[in-house]
């Protein structure tokens, strides 16, 4: 149905929307990229009494390196990170989560800075973030603080994020030579939110063992969620099949998905274990693939 | 926080100037305030693809985009993308291949086809139909539309051959 009868505001430095804020009181939301909340608006799921749209302050824009950490500002749009040669460079996880998200022209529009706001639990990138071990940085009137992504994520739809502070950017140690990165998810639709997925950021020894390991699963729970045994059934051993194997199956204990419109708690475990073994699979070299 | 907000946009390289309701997107801004009726109004939860129109040079869906956001921004629709002659071949091979049935998603259809021609050249059946994932048909003809899109890449590169 049409948008509910709301004040519109832009915002163009974080001063002003500090000073905004303050006037107008807890019921007006922070309009990012838009392409989750306005949805939202249509749905009346949320009735903010005002949006104060961001998209121009230059402060929360912009990817870059310094030293082993790439920053990449809260308004990067998904598009963007598929594109970006530095994302590509020193975190391949999101330039390769960028074309599994929603459709070309949402993420036209669409920012990781929403995305990680919202918190949907069968989105994409909070896995990504969690998975990455990266930083969250927060921004407000009184300053910045960071939070672990794994702490910033608190359950269904829900964050970290206290009123009158907003996601500033992201921060992601860089990949090395030993890093292995990558994500798959099952769809109906093609971009259409996961039945199931997985991001999954490994470090492997020049010996072929597997030295850490993140497998952060989505849309199985209600949040990005960390399967510390099947990780920690992978560190120490060589990436083989039969450490493969033995992630899958200690996933039973990790996950305690509830079923949803896809199916129920068994498929979406299916689901996880066989993607599980497409992606660490990936990671072998073609010869152990075709084995 | 106000109601309403003036906004000065190009639309289609016209310069417009509006005192705009803070609630409409912007469907409901070309076809209500402009009389652009090209962008279909549909599903009005960005799942559908009905209303895809350019933004700044990107396509985007038109319903979830606020109009009051649009100050100095430069819109396309169809009508303009018509007029420029940009996808003159493209509707040409619509019309073909009958890949119009009710035309209800076709403007969409068209508006996110454009992309793969500039940006996507030598894009696959497959890498076709995966750029137009985000638009229905639903007289489901996707089959003919894809045929379109093909038609108008290949018969692009063999005139870039010639020349």
């Amino acid at each position: 149905m049409k948008w509910p009868a709301m004040g519109y505001a832009r915002v163009d430095s974080l001063d002003e929307l500090w000073r905004a804020l303050d006037a107008a009181g807890p019921e007006a939301q922070i309009l990012a990229g838009g392409q989750s909340l306005l949805a939202t608006l249509s749905f009346r799921l949320s009735e903010p009494s005002g949006l104060f749209d961001i998209t121009r302050i230059a402060a929360l824009r912009g990817v870059s390196v310094s030293g082993s950490t790439l920053r990449i500002g809260a308004l990067t749009r998904h598009a963007e990170l598929g594109s970006d040669p530095l994302v590509a460079a020193h975190a391949p996880l999101l330039a390769k989560a960028a074309p599994l998200i929603a459709h070309p022209a949402i993420r036209n529009r669409g920012t990781i800075g929403g995305s990680l706001a919202l918190a949907d639990p069968a989105a994409e990138l909070p896995a990504c973030v969690v998975a990455l071990d990266a930083t969250i940085v927060i921004a407000s009137k009184g300053g910045e603080r960071r939070v672990p992504a794994a702490d910033f994520f608190q359950g269904l739809f829900s964050t970290d994020l206290q009123p009158g502070e907003i996601i500033a950017a992201v921060e992601v140690p860089v990949a090395t030579a030993a890093s292995r990165q990558t994500i798959v998810e099952v769809t109906r639709r093609s971009g259409d939110y996961a039945m199931a997925g997985l991001a999954a950021v490994l470090s492997v020894q020049a010996n072929g063992q597997v030295e850490t390991a993140r497998l952060v699963y989505f849309g199985v729970g209600s949040g990005a969620e960390i399967a510390g045994g099947a990780s920690a059934a992978l560190v120490g051993r060589p990436l083989d099949d039969a450490s493969i194997a033995a992630a899958q199956a200690a996933l039973t204990d990790d996950l305690d998905p509830p079923g949803d419109l896809h199916g129920g708690p068994e498929l979406k475990r299916h689901l996880a274990r066989v993607l599980t073994g497409r992606a660490l699979s990936s990671f072998l070299a073609p010869a152990e693939q075709a084995a | 926080m106000n109601r309403r907000i003036d906004i000065t946009l190009t639309v289609n390289g016209e310069r417009v100037s509006r005192s705009v309701d803070t609630r409409i997107h912007l469907i409901d801004f070309l076809r209500g305030e402009l009389g652009l009726t090209g962008a279909h109004t549909a599903c009005e939860h960005g799942v559908c693809g009905a209303c895809t129109v350019r933004v700044d040079g990107d396509a985007v869906r038109g319903c979830l985009v606020l109009a009051a956001s649009l100050d100095g921004a430069a819109v396309e629709t169809i009508e303009g993308l018509s007029d420029s002659g940009e996808i003159r071949d493209l509707q040409e091979a619509f019309v073909a291949r009958n890949a119009a049935q009710c035309g209800y998603c076709t403007p969409g259809m068209l508006v996110t086809a454009a992309d793969i021609l500039t940006q996507a050249p030598n894009a696959s059946r497959e890498e076709i139909r995966e750029h137009i994932s985000g638009n229905y048909c639903r007289c489901t003809g996707y089959q003919a539309i894809v045929d379109a899109v093909e038609d108008t890449l290949t018969a692009r590169r063999t005139r870039e051959a010639v020349r």
